[in-house]
């Protein structure tokens, strides 16, 4: 019974911390679903917006106010500023750049992941800071069951509640609406999107402003978990292995991505570590990711591409 | 030879200049596109047909002269503001939105008509639903003109390039549009393919009463279908008349055969 508790207990915590890796890698799969652009600035976008967020939360409660309507204040104030970032960005790099090719494009974000690593931290500060938005402590579930109980981390599961309700919210904006239908149209053809009368540095403002909130909500799981800090950025690299799995076109791609890696990496630093040494979760992802290259290039659930020669 | 109705100017190009760098791709081009017509562009390959189409539509912005199109003339138009303004058009190369089915790109074609916002359109209730259901019977109807029901659901990268010239065709009437501006239709079709799309060209216009320039190679083609035609060689208008004066005009037979200089 100890060996199945423990099985379980890990399982759950690599499966929860794996909704984490998926709240960043949503961010990548909605700027390339709407604009074939593969965002290498997206975890420059979670560190801005999880800067923005502490930095004003920190004042204002230093002033005195509330916490709640800090945290309220501090969330519309992180919201405007990756607004304006969403909007310098259309206008002033992906604008002028309609209907160059994609590798043009990718070129341009990681012009911009310098851009805003340097301005986040010039004007937020460079140090790490600590955010308290969710409870980091545990449950231990099942204690009858097992000795011990399996142990939960409430920010996990608030990790994962959280990343639920934006995977709805963004399925049902894509599918469903006009803009989500434009914004499609976009990615596949500029020029035809244009003719059919889709202002395209509208919809690019769009699918950049969504991007940084999915950022901004990443910032504060990930900002709770291990503070407010540069490394933050890094996190677009776990990231990657994720969309590779999942498929850069779908939503639902990149949360089972992230449930597998997760889960796997930690199984597996459990049960091979001993025998192949330890270290495991640091290159599972990628490994995996190099298979899932091999036998389905496109991914789990990414879109099939489709070459007439 | 055909003659419908043809009245009142719909589009009006004047003294249309295009550089690109060094390169001149048209000078001082003007001509007019009247209410109703099918306008046919024609010259040799390089002649500046399709920067002409792209100035049209407000992908180009000319260095000098102006597009007044029903009325109004404006300097720099978009190519959104184009289509809102009821300009819609197809490409040379075939531009699809390849990832979706034949039946969503000829729905996006109706972007514009749609009225209703995210919220309605997210819950799909109210008004927001009715009018889903009205632009769907518009498109099945542009699916049954085309004859293209067989293959609404396929997505459009696996068509074969005659049903894809269809498709986005359809898109392009979707948009519901007064000015039509088609950029070789025929380019690589088989004949019976050609007699298709010639078929709904002619349709279109005498149906929805359409406005239609096209730019089209095959002699045969642009002869029946067209009203008038203008002929471009080297970025310059050389000709501008009735398919039969066009035909027999000296400087459209030297650009087109060469002449020894």
């Amino acid at each position: 019974m100890i060996a199945f508790g423990q099985f379980l207990e890990i399982l759950i915590g690599g499966l929860l911390s794996g909704v984490l890796y998926s709240l960043v890698a949503l961010g990548f799969v909605l700027i390339f679903k709407a604009s074939g652009v593969f965002n290498f600035a997206q975890g420059a976008m979670v560190l801005l917006a999880g800067l923005a967020l502490v930095r004003t939360l920190d004042f204002l409660v230093a002033r005195g106010l509330p916490f709640w309507a800090a945290v309220i204040l501090g969330v519309v104030f992180a919201a405007a500023v990756m607004a304006i970032a969403a909007f310098v960005i259309e206008r002033y790099v992906l604008g002028p750049l309609v209907n160059q090719d994609g590798l043009t494009l990718f070129m341009s974000t990681i012009g911009i992941t310098f851009v805003l690593e340097g301005a986040s931290q010039m004007i937020f500060g460079a140090d790490n800071y600590p955010l308290r938005l969710f409870p980091t402590d545990a449950w231990f579930l099942f204690e009858n069951q097992f000795p011990g109980g399996i142990l939960v981390s409430k920010l996990d599961v608030w990790g994962g509640l959280i990343a639920g309700v934006l995977v709805t919210a963004l399925a049902i904006f894509f599918q469903r609406t006009k803009t989500g239908r434009a914004l499609r149209a976009v990615a596949d053809d500029h020029t035809a999107a244009q003719s059919v009368g889709i202002p395209i540095s509208w919809i690019w403002f769009v699918v950049w402003l969504v991007a940084g909130l999915v950022a901004l909500v990443a910032a504060t799981v990930w900002g709770t978990k291990l503070g407010v800090q540069f490394s933050i950025t890094f996190l677009a690299l776990k990231a990657l292995p994720v969309l590779i799995i999942g498929g850069f076109t779908s939503v639902p791609g990149a949360i089972i991505g992230g449930l597998i890696i997760g889960a796997g990496e930690k199984l597996a630093e459990v049960y091979l570590g001993p025998s192949i040494g330890g270290g495991i979760e640091y290159w599972f992802g990628f490994v995996l990711a190099l298979a899932v290259l091999m036998v389905r290039p496109q991914g789990l659930f990414g879109e099939r591409i489709i070459e007439r020669i | 030879m055909r003659s419908p109705e043809v009245n009142d100017v719909m589009l009006r190009v004047e003294r249309v200049s295009l550089a690109f760098g060094g390169v001149k791709a048209l000078t001082d081009v003007s001509f007019d596109i009247r209410k109703g017509e099918i306008r046919a562009i024609i010259g040799p390959n390089g002649a500046g047909k399709t920067s002409m189409l792209n100035v049209i539509n407000g992908f180009y912005h000319p260095n000098r002269g102006s597009i007044t199109f029903k009325g109004k003339s404006r300097p720099r138009m978009r190519p959104y503001e184009a289509a809102r303004g009821g300009i819609a058009r197809t490409f040379q190369n075939v531009a699809l939105f390849k990832g979706m089915s034949a039946l969503d790109n000829i729905m996006a074609g109706r972007t514009l008509k749609m009225r209703y916002g995210l919220l309605w359109q997210a819950l799909r209730v109210g008004p927001a639903r009715t009018e889903e259901i009205e632009h769907r019977q518009r498109v099945e109807e542009i699916i049954d003109f085309l004859e293209i029901e067989a293959i609404r659901k396929v997505p459009v990268a696996r068509l074969p390039y005659g049903l894809q010239k269809r498709v986005e065709l359809g898109r392009a009437l979707a948009m519901e549009p007064d000015l039509l501006l088609l950029d070789e239709p025929m380019a690589g079709m088989n004949l019976e393919e050609k007699e298709d799309m010639s078929r709904f060209i002619v349709e279109v216009n005498d149906y929805y009463g359409t406005t239609i320039a096209l730019i089209e190679h095959d002699m045969a083609v642009v002869m029946d279908l067209s009203n008038r035609v203008v002929v471009l060689d080297h970025g310059v208008k050389i000709a501008d008349g009735t398919p039969d004066e066009v035909k027999t005009n000296q400087a459209v037979i030297d650009a087109y055969l060469g002449v020894a200089h």
